[in-house]
């Protein structure tokens, strides 16, 4: 191998690295706020990408129907709650979230599908339809778990992977589907490689995303709220910050983080509906390396897995999972080697 | 399960296949929830009890089938070679995954048993001598006595003889001085470490155990199918294990056996069943395991089997397996240590200091324990006493300082070491396990003092011992006045009665010192007598005990000596009368008369007045 392909490979482990570095902060970001191992964080990615495919294709994606299925549960689930004696003020925010929203993407993405949009509009009918998902979800199958151990939560995530896995399957059919049209044409080169405006646009918003994530929690009240509980669960619920307030907005973060990472990764990888699953578990190989506690670690460790990922395609193209996957040993073996057993509760 | 049930079960078992009539299909459903059981009893004992979740068993099913294939198929070996290769194998795999994660939090172990089972899927698909995607076929039987097992009814025996002597092996593992120790692991490791308990041994034995009964069932899988290849060891099926264990029970074996069944069943149905109901080629199954799962989890959060068996027994209390008969009774008592002569130095704590952040909770105490003295530390809320008291235990290492007793230094020593010591001690928020039996939860206490190890155990060799342990922890419930609900569960006592089982638990380690951490809170007056007594009597027999508490009548009565502590600093030391008498102790307790003199010694002994609290 020479210093060309190299740079090649380096390129290639690069965009898809920036992906799981995405990945790995949200992942990481889920774990500290919920002590949710978020594995369905993965099929935000399949969803977002499947369905934005199917729009691609100027096809009406079945995920209108699960939008407003789980709608629908949620919302009874709170007509329950408030039958038990949750205010009942709060069902109209729930009634505008899961009832008004979803019926109204329902219908509008078959109409706006008509008048033929482009790309972009695309992209933002498929974050419509897929990230309300998120905090559904949360409610769903989390909200009443809250206080549960991290194993116990743990199990629910990989039930919620199976149920996303098997509807998967059911919406989007077993073949792999790729968007062939870029966001922007053209190349240019840079560093003596020839760089794709799309591949340069993935990099450019991973880093606007980040950036973004950066001056939430930085500058925004809801952001210092959810840092606060990363840090102190109990002392933030004294002080007012809801657990469930911070599980869905955590759960709004992870699937938009998903759901743009499936939008873009969808233009240079084919996915299917089961591939979500190992690219979420490479940002959290990602996520190991920062001890699940890191944000800069995870996310250059997701890169390095990127790389190293597209090394060994070259180099052993049937061994690379197992490659990637086993980079995980020797960084547990560092991590129970330097980590003591802090007191926990 | 009652043991009648158990019989009829074998019986219903043993009968099925000679009656005529029954499906083949129905011999061979049963087959596999034969070879699954194995590997979901493995979980009961791993996740159900012990705490520690894996989704990876299927990496083990794999390598026991993958080495009986290639052993047999392709080296031509014999299936009985292949099963000590597949159990080596195994044995290796899960004593490397142990070492690198379980000194991690929990959730270490269950990601690297993912990582590990698509690691091993996607080694099998590509490794030319394993057969890559296609596998191995042509696997010969298991012979047994010359007699190959061909029929699906031949194997089906032999399966489920595995199976049964599998549900007894892990029957009799947590009914022992290991399984308290394996039961100890999900919610008290810390108290079992300060009683001596080496909880990551406790932690590598259930997953070794665990991963060679999957590995079992990989040999029999191999041996059943007569062909093995990489999709039926993928991480779907590592994760329905895991499902069949949450669905079935997470404490029981046979529950863990009806899950398998219960899980097996659906998915056989459900393939049946959803391709008439749906055009496409639907997971379906996927969905509804799903969906159970989580349903479970909110609703039934120790799996079905509890529901099934109260159908059957009513909602009669279960009392520890074995206990009632109190076959342990003639037990020759244990023996106790030597206590050091009265008056001798047992215990020096010097400039003990312990900062969290900035934050002073120890302010460089000082004090000793002679032998045979009663000796309190007390002090107003947050004056660091129950820091101190996790310093000396080593719960929390400390900042500096030094702690000697009989003459060897503290300071580095490990919480599990300690209790080798003769250290006992009790917890403030105390720490019973629940669901255990309040004599096995004292039992725990003297788990130091035997030494039947887990393959003993296993094998029901510990019989010896596990009386004389279950003696002795009945023997110290008498003594603090509970011998009457040694048998309830413990989470059923009051909390009066639960600290005094703290104080029971801590008696069977035979300790030379024993900290007490508030046992008189929450107890009514006539508890409150009885405790006092107790513990004068256990004085008067030579024990040292340092004790740390807010009732100050009870404390004057007890103690010969008063550490009183304020802010984290030692501000008055000496006799009960003396203490009763100091100015210092007085305005700590009851508000000073100066202001200024309080608010100068807070400045000089906290930057923070943050209340500290363990």
């Amino acid at each position: 191998m020479d210093w060309s392909i190299a740079k090649i490979l380096m390129q290639d482990g690069l965009v898809t690295g920036v992906i799981y570095a995405l990945l790995a902060v949200s992942l990481v970001l889920v774990f500290a706020v919920t002590r949710i191992i978020l594995i369905v964080q993965g099929e935000f990615v399949t969803y977002g990408a499947l369905t934005f495919a199917v729009l691609a294709d100027d096809q009406v994606p079945g995920t209108r129907w699960l939008l407003v299925i789980a709608g629908l549960l949620v919302f009874a689930r709170e007509l329950w709650l408030v039958f038990q004696g949750k205010p009942a003020a709060t069902l109209i925010r729930s009634a505008l979230f899961c009832l008004a929203l979803p019926i109204i993407v329902f219908f509008a993405v078959p109409a706006v599908l008509g008048t033929t949009p482009s790309l972009w509009i695309k992209a933002l009918m498929t974050l419509f339809l897929v990230v309300p998902l998120g905090p559904m979800l949360y409610k769903l199958a989390y909200e009443s778990m809250a206080d549960s151990s991290v194993l116990a939560l743990f199990v629910i995530s990989i039930a919620v992977h199976f149920v996303f896995v098997g509807m998967g399957l059911a919406f989007f059919g077993a073949e792999g589907r790729l968007v062939a049209q870029p966001f922007f044409d053209g190349q240019l080169e840079l560093f003596g490689l020839n760089w794709t405006y799309q591949s340069l646009f993935v990099i450019a918003m991973t880093a606007v995303i980040i950036a973004a994530l950066w001056l939430f929690f930085g500058y925004t009240l809801y952001g210092k709220a959810l840092r606060a509980t990363a840090v102190n669960r109990r002392g933030a619920r004294l002080v007012g910050i809801s657990t469930n307030m911070s599980g869905f907005l955590t759960f709004l973060l992870s699937s938009i983080v998903g759901v743009l990472s499936g939008i873009m990764i969808v233009s240079f990888i084919s996915i299917t509906y089961e591939t979500g699953f190992m690219i979420g578990l490479k940002g959290f190989v990602g996520a190991i390396i920062g001890g699940l506690m890191s944000y800069p670690i995870a996310a250059a460790g997701a890169l390095l897995v990127g790389i190293i990922e597209s090394f060994s395609t070259f180099w052993a193209s049937e061994y690379k999972e197992v490659i990637v996957f086993a980079l995980i040993i020797p960084v547990l073996l560092i991590l129970s080697v330097i980590t003591r057993h802090d007191e926990e509760e | 399960m009652k043991k009648w049930s158990v019989l009829v079960f074998i019986f219903l078992l043993a009968l099925l296949p000679v009656v005529p009539g029954v499906p083949e299909f129905w011999i061979n459903q049963l087959n596999a929830i034969g070879i699954a059981s194995l590997v979901v009893i493995g979980l009961v004992v791993l996740t159900g009890v012990g705490g520690l979740t894996s989704f990876g068993q299927a990496t083990f099913v794999g390598i026991g089938a993958y080495a009986t294939a290639w052993l047999s198929a392709t080296m031509d070996g014999s299936p009985w070679l292949g099963l000590v290769l597949g159990i080596v194998l195994t044995l290796l795999l899960a004593f490397v995954l142990a070492q690198v994660t379980l000194r991690l939090s929990g959730h270490y172990l269950s990601l690297a048993t993912i990582a590990v089972c698509l690691i091993f899927y996607y080694l099998y698909g590509n490794m030319p001598f394993l057969g890559r995607h296609d596998g191995i076929p042509g696997i010969p039987p298991i012979s047994l006595f010359g007699y190959p097992l061909l029929q699906a009814q031949s194997i089906y025996y032999l399966i489920w003889l595995v199976v049964l002597l599998a549900a007894w092996t892990a029957i009799n593992l947590l009914d022992s001085r290991s399984g308290r120790a394996i039961r100890a692991l999900k919610n008290g490791e810390k108290m079992a470490a300060s009683f001596g308990v080496h909880t990551f041994g406790y932690k590598v034995i259930a997953f070794v155990y665990a991963a060679v009964l999957a590995g079992l069932a990989g040999w029999l899988y191999a041996h059943e199918q007569r062909a093995v290849s990489p999709s039926t060891f993928g991480i779907n099926y590592g994760i329905e294990y895991l499902f069949m264990m949450v669905v079935g029970s997470v404490s029981s074996v046979w529950g863990g056996i009806f899950g398998a069944a219960v899980i097996l069943t659906l998915k056989d149905q459900i393939q049946d069943i959803a391709p008439r109901l749906f055009d496409t080629s639907t997971n379906f199954e996927l969905i509804v395991f799903g969906v159970l799962v989580v349903l479970v989890l909110h609703h039934a959060r120790e799996g079905l089997w509890p529901i099934v068996t109260r159908f059957f027994y009513g909602s009669e209390r279960k009392a520890a397996s074995g206990a009632l008969t109190q076959w342990w009774a003639d037990a020759p008592l244990l023996p106790k240590t030597d206590r050091p002569p009265a008056g001798r130095p047992l215990l020096q704590v010097a400039q003990l200091r312990k900062e969290f952040g900035g934050l002073v909770a120890v302010n460089d105490i000082s004090f000793s324990i002679a032998a045979g003295q009663i000796v309190g530390l007390i002090g107003p809320n947050g004056a660091g006493k129950s820091t101190t008291f996790n310093l000396i235990t080593g719960v929390t290492p400390l900042t500096r300082g030094s702690i000697v007793f009989r003459d060897k230094p503290l300071q580095s020593t490990k919480a599990e070491d300690i209790a080798r010591l003769g250290i006992a001690r009790t917890f403030q928020h105390t720490q019973l396990l629940p669901q255990m039996s309040v004599l096995e939860n004292v039992a725990l206490g003297a788990h130091l003092r035997r030494s039947a190890g887990a393959i003993r155990s296993i094998l029901r060799l510990d019989r010896r011992d596990e009386a004389a342990l279950l003696r002795e922890a009945a023997v110290q419930l008498e003594r603090v006045g509970l011998g009457d609900c040694m048998f309830e569960l413990a989470g059923n006592l009051s909390l009066g009665k639960q600290r005094i089982v703290e104080v029971a638990r801590a008696l069977a380690l035979d300790p030379t010192l024993l900290l007490l951490d508030e046992p008189a809170a929450g107890l009514r007056y006539m508890e409150k007598q009885e405790l006092a007594a107790v513990l004068s009597g256990l004085r008067d027999e030579g024990m040292s005990i340092l004790l740390v508490e807010h009732d100050m009548d009870f404390v004057m009565k007890l103690t010969s000596h008063l550490v009183v502590m304020d802010f984290g600093t030692k501000i008055a030391e000496g006799t009960p009368a003396q203490i009763q008498q100091n100015d210092k102790v007085l305005q700590a307790y009851l508000g000073g008369i100066d202001d200024d003199v309080i608010t100068d010694e807070i400045a000089i002994d906290t930057t923070d007045n943050n209340e500290v609290r363990v």
